[in-house]
């Protein structure tokens, strides 16, 4: 297929198009300013974020980022510090989704609100910042996208003004974020100090010639306020703690995309980083320390914490905010896995965990979005028996929650069970270990998701309701995204086979 | 395309009917739930297949398609029938009917996602019995426990909410050791093995098994995976001491749910016995002999014994099918064609006649809203042909010749007392014991209920139950009546897939 016959910048307009989007949102702002054209602006964003999606995965199955020699089109490197592969795309088509559902289900959220054009455009401009996250491979860039994603993110979470919760989770979100922003700089620095570039396959290159010996502990510094950095964006221990806040004072569509695409964007530099600027032997060499022990350790721990912590939470917003952080452990397997022999089938996994994640966990925010809509209440009592009166979008959380859980026959199963097997056989004690981990805090997330699951659909209401409307876009968001955690099961195939390629290249 | 075709009805009648109002939920899910019957039954006279589905044998209606393929092994959808499956596939389809008719009376809230939710459990049974590879088999397995887990917890009793969570952390707690132990299992048969298809892992498994894994040699880690599994699928069959979740989920759980829980689910716990443990591992069958027999032989009296001591008719019932079971273990463990097959028989047969029972009971529920055998007594004066039912099924408990329950205890004893391993006659005969005690609690608690003098402690008017409910339990009484005189209908399939697993895979 002639993709290539475009100009090379076009390779990046999965990216670019989120931007024009977000471009388009701010004049159609200062045109009119005070606009609650709600199907004109949730449009815009949907339409541009479907359109981005439907370009990602065209450059995807056309072929760009696999090898020439196999027929395809090869990585494409339009600006330096920039490059279109298949992590870039596979990561572009994770935000590209999350962020559609997202501006979906906001257009029946954002009823009587201000402030909706800004709204949007900032979605779209995280967005942008996400999609760059993915195609970044130089530690500038990295960083530029990084803050390109947050900037907008801190306002959304405090978007809602007169909402003291909303305000207080902005300000925590923004102060973690800028201290952790803080130390990636740093860590950057520590990193140029040590090897003399930025652009990561020069720092491996360097690293692998052995031009950086002796500055070993100021590299092994660096790595490690990188993955600091990374914890933050990912809400993985140590730097976990803001997430809780932050999801429960945001409003839920934002919950739910910063759980979701940020997240995902997080492990992309994570994965991008670490694949290509870090050689595992020849960085052991150097600092004298296997990097993926750090991320061995972080997935442990972040899983733990975020699983315990859930199953004791009576908000079901902050039970949410504590499983994303489980799942992040989940994903950190990926990472922790990268030194053995299969550690591109674990890291495969880790991106298929990701991508499911993208719809069930979307989903899960999605529906108390929507119980915020009805004004039900945030405790699971408060959501006791809703099913009585809401079938459909509860029959879509089960499906969240019991994929989420990792329970057969929703696709979280595929992404835990290969997770699981990939650090099985590895074999190695400490993924042996990883892999324990992972089925204990199955196991028990399994109490705290069915919970849930127990009071919308068997217990009875504590207080009568008024009747329960049916708002379409927030319907429509949901069901979509249960009907794909149902469908992603029967058709994992291809789903399984990107990832693993892409991790596969992305390693070689 | 015919299995796929049959699940795909009910999945998609399942759809329908949660959407569908209310009102005609019932009739509605009816009607959908008699395509899957006709279907099975036409499977069932066009059958051509033979052997064993896991030995080499010639599959009915087989289709197999790549899905996942990730790293060595490659995941399809494999499904297709043999001996043993396709009469699990038709008495799932029948029962579902039965059991969907007999819900029009006691079922009055939230129908349509009620009736959706039974339809949705049939799909998923009908794949549990026809899948062969053992992804697609798990999902199956696990599917079925949530919408069972949901219709316990909706519209069961009093204790319903303790009731289904207990039958969920139960069964899936022992599907987690099932699912670790096999995993290791096909990692521990290393090149052998390519995909997770069922015929395959037998097949390595017979001709050495696996060389080890984690550390565990090749013989232990067969062992451990074998107790494991057994542990896991024990559960859910259930035998004592894994029994307590069954009497609390069934008391609970409304009606059509007992019917399909008691008739199928505990069936997918022997079924797998048989499939995996009883297949894929001969020589631990043969080490482990003893100690199962005796498990069997405990689960068949301890199980009686507490039916014994019950006042609630559920109870009883319920109680009744922990001592039925113990006697499909007891066929298994036999080795032996007549206890392999006439276990197999007695699952089909269990199924139809505790089904049956189940409705009985729940049709005297509806009427009196009381289960307890001191509540009442001469229902037979108020509600003759419902309790006329109830005291055929009974019988067929009991193993009155003639019934379907005679021809399956009696082969499984016949086989057993044939059997290899030590004690095997002991054994057999104090199984046998248990008869005595099924006939002293069931005549006990008829004796008590139905005849006498009409007295009702409870304030109903008790009249004729309606014809919706007297339809499906003629049914299936006709059809153990049928099989219990006509035996072969199915029993030659069974023992024609039975002989090659005893064989160890030669035909």
């Amino acid at each position: 297929m002639a993709v290539f016959q475009l100009p090379e910048w076009m390779a990046l307009a999965p990216a670019l198009i989120m931007a024009v989007t977000a471009l388009a949102l701010f004049v159609f702002d200062s045109i009119s300013p005070r606009s609650t054209n709600r199907s004109l602006l949730a449009g815009t964003a949907a339409a541009g974020s479907l359109a981005s999606l439907a370009v990602a995965v065209w450059f995807s199955t056309a072929g760009v980022g696999t090898p020439t020699i196999d027929g395809g089109l090869g990585e494409i490197e339009p600006i330096h510090g920039l490059v279109v592969d298949q992590l870039a795309l596979y990561f572009m088509i994770v935000v590209a989704i999350v962020t559609a559902l997202v501006a979906v289900a906001s257009y029946d959220y954002l009823v009587d609100h201000a402030y909706q054009a800004e709204y949007y455009s900032l979605v779209m401009l995280a967005a942008t910042g996400m999609s760059m996250m993915a195609a970044a491979n130089s530690l500038v860039t990295i960083f530029i996208a990084l803050e390109l994603a947050s900037l907008p993110s801190y306002a959304l979470v405090a978007i809602l003004k007169d909402n003291r919760g909303s305000v207080e989770a902005g300000l925590k979100y923004f102060l973690i974020g800028a201290l952790s922003s803080a130390i990636f700089v740093y860590g950057i620095s520590l990193v140029y100090g040590a090897t003399g570039h930025l652009y990561l396959a020069d720092i491996a290159a360097v690293i692998e010639a052995g031009g950086a010996d002796g500055y070993g502990s100021l590299l092994g510094l660096g790595i490690l306020m990188l993955i600091g950095g990374f914890a933050y964006k990912t809400a993985s221990a140590p730097f976990h703690f803001w997430a809780p806040d932050a999801y429960e004072g945001a409003p839920a569509p934002i919950s739910a995309f910063l759980s979701s695409a940020s997240k995902a964007a997080g492990f992309v530099i994570a994965f991008r980083v670490f694949t290509e600027a870090f050689p595992v032997a020849a960085t052991q060499e150097l600092i004298g320390l296997d990097w993926t022990i750090a991320f061995v350790i972080l997935a442990i721990v972040t899983m733990t914490i975020g699983n315990f912590a859930a199953a004791t939470q009576n908000n079901v917003k902050r039970m949410l905010a504590y499983s994303s952080i489980g799942h992040a452990g989940y994903a950190l397997i990926g990472l922790a896995a990268l030194s053995a022999d299969g550690g591109e089938l674990v890291m495969g996994a880790a991106m298929m965990h990701l991508l499911v994640y993208g719809f069930m966990n979307t989903g899960a925010f999605l529906f108390v979005a929507l119980a915020e809509h009805w004004d039900v209440g945030r405790t699971f009592e408060d959501y006791n028996g809703l099913s009585a009166q809401a079938p459909v979008a509860c029959a879509a959380l089960v499906v969240f929650m019991f994929s989420l859980a990792g329970v057969p026959p929703f696709a979280g199963f595929w992404s835990k069970y290969f997770l699981f097997t990939g650090a099985i056989s590895i074999g190695s004690t400490a993924m042996l270990a990883v892999a324990a981990a992972l089925v204990v805090n199955s196991a028990l997330s399994l109490y705290y998701y069915s919970r849930l699951v127990k009071a919308v659909l068997i217990e009875d209401p504590l207080a009568d309701r008024g009747a329960l409307d049916q708002p379409t876009g927030l319907y429509a968001a949901i069901i979509v995204a249960a009907v794909m955690t149902v469908a992603l099961l029967a058709g994992f195939g291809p789903i399984a086979e990107a990832a693993t390629d892409a991790a596969a290249a992305a390693l070689a | 395309m015919m299995i796929e075709a049959l699940i795909a009805v009910a999945l998609v009648g399942a759809l329908v009917t949660f959407v569908a109002p209310n009102r005609i939920a019932g009739k509605l899910a009816f009607a959908i739930s008699l395509v899957p019957v006709v279907l099975s039954l036409w499977l069932f006279t066009a059958f051509d297949g033979s052997g064993n589905a896991l030995l080499e044998g010639s599959l009915a209606f087989e289709s197999q398609y790549e899905w996942i393929q990730l790293g060595e092994y490659s995941i399809s959808w494999f499904v297709g029938l043999d001996g043993i499956s396709l009469p699990l596939v038709v008495l799932t389809t029948i029962l579902t009917s039965a059991a969907i008719m007999s819900s029009w009376t006691p079922i009055d809230d939230r129908e349509s996602q009620f009736y959706g939710l039974v339809l949705f459990i049939e799909a998923n049974l009908i794949g549990v019995f026809a899948a062969l590879d053992f992804f697609l088999w798990f999902i199956f397995w696990e599917a079925v426990l949530i919408p069972m887990y949901l219709l316990i917890g909706i519209w069961g009793g009093p204790r319903r909410k303790y009731a289904a969570i207990k039958f969920f952390v139960y069964t899936n707690v022992a599907s987690l050791v099932m699912f670790g132990a096999f995993i290791a299992l096909v990692f521990g048969l290393g090149d052998s093995v390519t995909s997770f298809a069922l015929p395959e892992i037998a097949t390595a498994m017979l001709n050495g098994g696996p060389d080890g894994f984690l550390g565990l040699e090749g013989t232990t880690l067969t062992s451990v995976v074998f107790i494991a599994m057994f542990l896991g699928f024990a559960v859910k069959v259930p035998v004592v001491p894994f029994h307590t979740w069954l009497p609390d989920a069934h008391v609970e759980a409304p009606t059509p749910a007992s019917v399909l829980l008691a008739g199928v689910l505990l069936k997918m716990g022997t079924y797998a016995l048989l499939r995996f443990n009883f297949t894929m591992f001969p020589g631990q069958v043969e080490t482990y002999a003893v100690p199962i027999a005796a498990i069997a032989v405990i689960s068949v009296i301890y199980g009686a014994m507490l039916a014994l001591a019950q006042t609630d008719l559920k109870r009883i019932v319920a109680y009744s099918s922990v001592s039925s079971m113990g006697y499909v273990i007891l066929g298994l463990i036999a080795y032996t064609q007549f206890g392999v097959g006439g276990a197999t028989f007695q699952m089909v047969s269990h199924g139809f006649i505790s089904g049956l029972m189940f409705m009985a009971v729940g049709v005297i529920y509806n009427a009196t809203h009381t289960r307890l055998v001191t509540d009442m007594s001469g229902m037979a004066d108020r509600m003759p042909i419902a309790v006329g039912i109830l005291i055929a099924g009974a019988f067929g408990y009991m193993g009155l010749p003639l019934m379907s329950g005679f021809y399956g205890e009696f082969t499984i004893f016949f086989g057993a007392f044939q059997a290899d391993f030590a004690y095997a006659p002991l054994f057999t005969s104090l199984a046998m014991f248990g008869i005595v005690i099924v006939a002293g609690y069931l005549l006990f608690a008829l004796q008590r209920t139905v005849f006498g003098p009409y007295e009702l402690e409870t304030d109903y008017e008790v009249g004729r139950a309606p014809l919706h409910d007297i339809v499906p339990m003629f049914v299936l009484l006709g059809i153990i009546i049928l099989l219990g005189v006509a035996p072969d209908l199915i029993f030659e399939m069974i023992t024609d897939a039975v002989d090659p697993i005893l064989s160890g895979g030669e035909q």
